[in-house]
């Protein structure tokens, strides 16, 4: 229970809770369980090249010769790329930098993979890098400082477009979110 | 608990657990305040912009026994112009760690809030390279460890002044000269800020004293706290990109 309860977003009651479902579900499906863990630890490791999790030298996406590896998609972290692969939009490849720029807490290029983002243009060919951090003021900071990086190398770079959530309402909006939806408007194709 | 008002610009904020984050506020009646934002990292959250950094806001908030909850916020400024121009982001965040670090637990700091939000209208209006240096001294002032400007802080008679230490409390005489040499024209900048002359260094802004007068500034300020500024570094390093080695 103990050891449950380290996990993020598990309580003691939680953990109470799993350790005793443990406790009453088939030995092989617990089992299983643990085999998985052991096997994600022991055999997951950075991409060399995107720094995305995989299994061996190179991930998943970056190992896919279909996807186009001239467009590159800069996310904070690895859990970002499953967000942008749930929407099937984007079929280029990824750069994770490990986090953003937070000069308030320390945190400076250096820190980040940048120089490895870099190193990738000219050897990977890269035309396009889409800039896909976070919205806030670390996310923001840090496409710029990357906007300014890599402009002047020829590269075409872009930002994913922030504005209103879908299905949301526009009374409820704020001014700042609501504000860059209306700078960021295009024509309707009709 | 109990609820209150008060008026806020947000200086830092952190990740707390899967969708919240502490932000601490700068507020002038209740000084600085460490306050939980319930959901502002999902993105339909109503005050999750609101309650970026920088953002000036009016908030409604329960007090905590550690932490308060942030429960309505209202913008009044979001310096959106300063957010997307890295030198003038630079210079913000360095105020912002300045006002962070003086600013006391539910202690009303009415001129420092006053200050900090004056400082961060004046950049986004000017984009002087003349603000950060401006608003530490005036800071050091409100503070009450304002420098000395206009005689020898240490034989309190030389006016011939070609030096400056913070530990002596401003600026020194050719025959008691110690800490940093200050050009002429850095000292001369100093004292237009702090004399009321402040719209004409803004104006004018000349590079050298300028970046000179930012660096006696922020090592005063840094004497004045006992602690380096993370900040100051890095944002200048974010504001002049370096090209990759």
């Amino acid at each position: 229970m103990d050891e449950l309860g380290r996990l993020p977003g598990i309580g003691p009651k939680s953990a109470q809770r799993i350790a005793f479902h443990l406790l009453k579900v088939a030995k092989e499906d617990a089992l299983r369980l643990a085999r998985t863990i052991v096997e994600v630890k022991e055999r997951t490791v950075l991409c060399s090249t995107c720094f995305n999790i995989g299994i061996g030298e190179r991930c998943a996406i970056c190992g896919d010769d279909r996807r186009d590896r001239t467009v590159v998609c800069v996310v904070e972290d690895p859990r970002d790329i499953v967000a942008v692969e749930r929407t099937r939009e984007f079929r280029g490849r990824y750069h994770v930098l490990g986090g953003a720029l937070n000069p308030i807490e320390g945190v400076g290029p250096e820190q980040l993979r940048i120089r490895e983002l870099l190193g990738r243009i000219d050897t990977d060919g890269i035309a396009e890098v889409i800039l896909c951090t976070n919205p806030n003021l670390e996310g923001d900071t840090t496409a710029m400082y990357l906007a300014r990086l890599l402009r002047p190398l020829g590269v075409r770079v872009t930002r994913i477009a922030s504005g209103l959530p879908v299905g949301g309402d526009l009374e409820y909006a704020d001014e700042l979110t609501l504000g860059r939806a209306l700078e960021g408007r295009r024509e309707v194709d009709a | 608990m109990s609820l209150y008002r008060d008026e806020a610009v947000v200086v830092r904020t952190m990740r707390l657990g899967e969708a919240d984050r502490i932000v601490t506020l700068v507020t002038p009646e209740h000084g600085r305040v460490r306050a939980v934002a319930k959901g502002v990292r999902r993105t339909k959250s109503r005050i999750g912009a609101r309650l970026e950094p920088l953002s000036h806001v009016a908030l409604l908030a329960w007090h905590g026994r550690e932490l308060d909850v942030v429960t309505q916020v209202e913008a009044v400024d979001t310096f959106r112009s300063i957010r997307e121009d890295l030198p003038l982001l630079a210079q913000a965040l360095t105020m912002l760690e300045v006002a962070d670090q003086v600013a006391v637990e539910r202690h009303p700091m009415p001129a420092v809030f006053a200050l900090l939000v004056r400082a961060l209208r004046t950049l986004e209006r000017t984009s002087s390279p003349a603000v950060l240096g401006a608003f530490c001294w005036k800071l050091l002032v409100a503070e009450g460890v304002g420098p000395i400007v206009d005689r020898c802080a240490r034989c309190d008679l030389g006016n011939d002044l070609v030096a400056f230490d913070a530990g002596e409390g401003g600026f020194l005489c050719r025959s008691c000269r110690r800490g940093q040499g200050v050009s002429p024209d850095a000292l001369a900048l100093v004292r237009r800020v702090l004399g009321g002359d402040l719209a004409g260094v803004l104006a004018e802004a000349p590079v050298g004293p300028v970046d000179e007068s930012e660096r006696l500034a922020l090592g005063a300020v840094e004497r004045h706290l006992d602690r380096r500024l993370r900040t100051a570094r890095q944002a200048h390093e974010l504001a002049t990109p370096l090209p990759p080695r």
